[in-house]
């Protein structure tokens, strides 16, 4: 285990520094900041006071040798339009988008892999068509539009929930999480909802075709004729599985619901870290932009490390790191 | 395995019971606070409005970054010597008035019993502090040295007269301290931009209060009762930054916000249509307009023959080609169809309220037949090959302008190509000189057009701060010796004719081609009315409710 440990760390750290150097490269490539953020009317002795400021005068390898020096230590640089630290700024808004998309999967779990199951259970009666009929319109249907149309009819039409921000918070050790107010709960569930819906098709549709082929199984047949109850088949034989395929998606999908949440929040106006990378994207904020990438990156590590431990206690066949059973 | 099994689901277990103690004894230290957060975010009071921002603010500095929007959120808070009236006429603010003893001395007096938010009296030391600490604000990407550095000396004759020195004649300095938010000595002279963020050092003189400032959030301010403009008509202004313009809709249309601003044109007829809602529009200051690489004599940039080869000479140098390219445009098409309505077609840098424009220029008369002749005329019977370029996230409507633009174009035989793309892209390369035909836009804060002519027409020479974004690199001496005059010339009615003279050359030379002058739009519910601002701020001071 603790080899196994090194070893993926050891991986980790080179992913890392692969990723930082293709974000400098590629926001090097796309334009000069110092042409979005100044003012027009700026003269000469200006533009270059600004370019020294951002530190953009020194030529390409000297300012990312100087970013590797100094996030050695943690200092990822400051923003160049907010001019706060970068990762103080991401970490700020990450328990937001942490937040969004927690109950995102939680809905889509909680709703999908039952649905999924009646859908695999009984495939040809009318609810079982009709859940698979729903979750292609789920996947089909872009983020950005069902978001509008969700805050046309909840909030234009109905004036039931809020169509924008985020509600009241409440400090849980040091974090604030605005689940635990009325007030935070109805600015979040529209945003969660959108964000689930395609996480939700998903998970209905794997969740079906599981339990088809798991209902085939010879096991299953052996516990019926035991006489188990139809319940404990399927709630524990069937579901435990199935579960592989489900945890990996889960923990692929909940990595990119983290990441890419950023057509909801632009729409929802929540204050994560999706929007706040389009910003940077857009005013080529490059500290900004990599710490961003760098944070989500680690996630990503943490959260396949994660689904390999949680295979080898669903799965008593896998043995991590002996070989590559578990997948990665 | 199964031990280890058996540990994991035991401490999964563990999880809820240990979240629900974390809570109970963070809600329980928070409960007070979640009370007043809850009426700090949910007006409960008539007197509390929520406004929508089309973007986001940045800092609460007031000396960190000339940007629009910026400047516009901290005029509730910090205010200037001098400031501008809805159609950027000046008005006195904390300097009650201002005269030029000689070419390069100024006399300003200072408003009285004027207090800052934490009760100490302002004085003329605060202004000459604040001119010290304008250049020297730590990693500002735009700072606002621009505006000071005209002024070489101050001297301070009493706590109410402030005498400055420029090293030439600037007749425009009470329109640059318009730009210059006067803060407090004692609270600024230890303060970084990180205090201002946090509340710590944003004390200012203006009618609101620094309440809360979260990036990329909001900005929430109260009223300062003992502002010397008289009352304000709210207690507590949330400002909210909806980027996304459906999102900002929305928010106005289900009571989320009680005023948006940049209401995007495609939902300006519904707004209009619904009896719960108010629009209010004027002409701004920003003019959108294409600039002609002027500056390549031979095998200019993304220009050939309709066969593709290069083109030995450049014909965006010659003056008919030019004066056709203006004329093939159908202004009022693109005024009606593309921006509907919410734009005045320009012949100028200004529309015609403004200071230094001359009533002797129309707009070009659509005449796609007189652009074929003059195109024969200066050689070009069968036209050329062009690309044209333009951004697609920056002005309202920018690519459909240039796309349209490019379908005039093609009628009157020129065979042309849009490339459009993100600003972030877009504004490198065209100072690069990448490009031939370029759609920019254009925004006059001082709401005068001699520096506008400057930056976008004089002859480009960064060292005298001349034509610095003359993407076109437009050149003509008489041009830049009639400007250059005005520009130092201190009695307003002399220098306004000479502006007009200088304008008139640069039109006629057709220096670039003018499109359309931006209209800025607010909605409002019914119960507010907003008077709108040429400068397209958005100020809670001009927010009343309607009659």
């Amino acid at each position: 285990m603790l080899s196994y440990t090194l070893r993926r760390l050891f991986q980790s750290g080179f992913v890392l520094l692969m990723m930082s150097f293709l974000v400098f490269v590629g926001v090097y490539a796309i334009g000069n900041p110092v042409e979005l953020l100044i003012n027009p009317q700026a003269d000469d002795a200006e533009r270059v006071r600004a370019t020294i400021a951002m530190g953009l005068d020194k030529p390409f390898y000297a300012q990312y040798l100087a970013f590797l020096g100094t996030a050695s230590t943690g200092d990822f640089g400051r923003s160049f339009v907010f001019n706060v630290p970068a990762l103080s700024l991401i970490l700020q808004k990450l328990p937001a988008t942490i937040e969004l998309a927690l109950f995102a999967m939680m809905i889509a779990v909680v709703v999908g892999i039952p649905l999924g199951l009646i859908a695999g259970l009984k495939p040809d009666s009318f609810v079982g068509r009709a859940i698979m009929a729903l979750s292609i319109i789920g996947f089909s249907l872009p983020t950005f539009w069902v978001g509008l149309v969700l805050i046309m009819f909840f909030s234009v039409h109905l004036g039931w929930l809020p169509s924008n921000g985020r509600g009241d918070t409440v400090d849980v050790l040091g974090i604030p999480v605005s689940f635990l107010t009325w007030d935070g709960l109805t600015h979040l569930f529209m945003p969660a909802f959108n964000l689930a819906l395609f996480k939700l098709s998903l998970l209905i549709r794997l969740t079906r075709s599981g339990t088809r082929e798991a209902l085939l199984q010879d096991y299953v047949k052996f516990a019926r004729a035991k006489g188990l109850s139809n319940t404990r088949v399927i709630g524990v034989h069937v579901l435990k599985n199935i579960m592989i395929p489900i945890v990996t998606v889960i923990g692929l999908e909940f990595g990119s619901v983290i990441a890419f949440a950023i057509v909801t929040e632009t729409i929802f106006a929540w204050p994560g870290t999706g929007k706040l990378l389009i910003d940077s994207i857009n005013q080529l904020d490059r500290p900004v932009i990599v710490a961003y990438l760098l944070v989500i990156v680690s996630l990503f590590i943490f959260i396949n490390f994660l689904v390999d431990v949680v295979y080898s206690v669903l799965d008593p066949r896998v043995r991590l790191g002996a070989q590559s059973g578990g997948g990665h | 395995m199964i031990y280890a099994r058996r540990i994991f689901t035991a401490l999964l277990a563990t999880v809820p019971m240990a979240l629900t103690y974390a809570v109970t004894s963070g809600a329980a230290a928070q409960t007070s606070a979640q009370t007043s957060t809850q009426a700090a975010t949910k007006p409960a009071h008539a007197r509390d409005i929520s406004i929508g921002l089309q973007a986001a603010i940045t800092s609460m500095d007031p000396h960190y970054h000339n940007v629009g929007p910026n400047n516009s959120t901290l005029r509730h808070i910090f205010q200037p010597l001098v400031a501008p009236d809805e159609n950027q006429k000046l008005t006195p603010a904390l300097a009650t008035s201002w005269r030029a003893i000689d070419d390069t001395t100024w006399e300003f007096k200072l408003r009285k019993n004027v207090r800052w938010h934490d009760g100490s009296a302002f004085t003329a030391d605060d202004v000459a502090f604040t001119l010290k600490r304008v250049p020297n604000v730590p990693n500002s990407p735009s700072s606002f040295a621009t505006f000071t550095k005209p002024i070489i000396d101050v001297k301070i004759v009493d706590p109410h007269t402030i005498i400055f020195k420029t090293a030439f004649p600037h007749p425009l300095l009470p329109s640059d301290l318009t730009a210059v938010a006067i803060i407090s000595k004692a609270v600024g002279e230890k303060a970084t931009t990180d205090d201002y963020n946090s509340g710590k050092a944003a004390i200012g003189t203006g009618p609101y209060k620094f309440v809360e400032y979260v990036a990329n959030q909001r900005v929430v301010v109260k009223a300062n009762y003992g502002y010397w403009g008289g009352e304000e008509p709210w207690d507590k202004v949330t400002f909210k930054m909806l980027t996304s313009p459906a999102a900002r809709v929305a928010a106005l249309l289900s009571g989320d916000v009680e005023m948006i601003e940049t209401v995007p044109t495609a939902d300006i007829s519904q707004l209009e249509k619904n009896t719960k809602f108010a629009l209010s529009n004027k002409v701004s200051n920003r003019v959108i307009y294409a600039h002609l690489n002027q500056h390549q004599d031979k095998a200019p940039v993304f220009l050939t023959d309709k066969a593709g080869k290069a083109l030995e000479k450049n014909p965006l140098k010659d003056l008919r080609v030019r004066k056709a390219l203006s004329m093939a445009i159908n202004r009022d098409a693109i005024v009606s169809r593309v921006m509907e309505g919410r734009a005045v077609a320009a012949s100028q840098l200004l529309a015609d309220n403004f200071f230094g424009t001359s009533r002797k220029l129309k707009p070009a008369k659509f005449d796609p037949e007189g652009a074929k002749k003059l195109l024969a005329e200066a050689g070009y019977p069968n036209g050329f090959a062009m690309t044209i370029h333009g951004p697609n996230n920056r002005y309202i409507n920018d690519a459909a302008i240039a796309q349209t633009i490019a379908q005039f174009y093609s009628r009157i035989g020129i065979e042309v190509k849009v490339d459009t793309m993100p600003s972030s892209v877009y504004f490198t390369r065209a100072s690069k000189l990448e490009f031939s035909y370029m759609v920019l836009g254009w925004g006059t804060e001082s709401g005068e057009q001699g520096s506008a002519l400057r930056s976008l027409l004089a002859t480009y020479d960064t060292t005298k701060g001349m034509g610095v974004t003359n993407r076109g690199r437009y050149s003509n001496p008489a041009f830049d010796k009639a400007l250059g005059e005005a520009l130092v010339t201190m009695d307003d009615k002399k220098r306004e004719s000479m502006i007009q003279r200088a304008a008139e050359m640069a039109m006629e030379d057709v220096g670039l081609i003018p499109l359309h002058y931006e209209v800025s739009t607010w909605a409002t519910t019914k119960a507010l009315k907003y008077i709108p601002r040429t400068d397209q701020y958005t100020l809670a001071m001009n927010l009343k409710p309607a009659k």
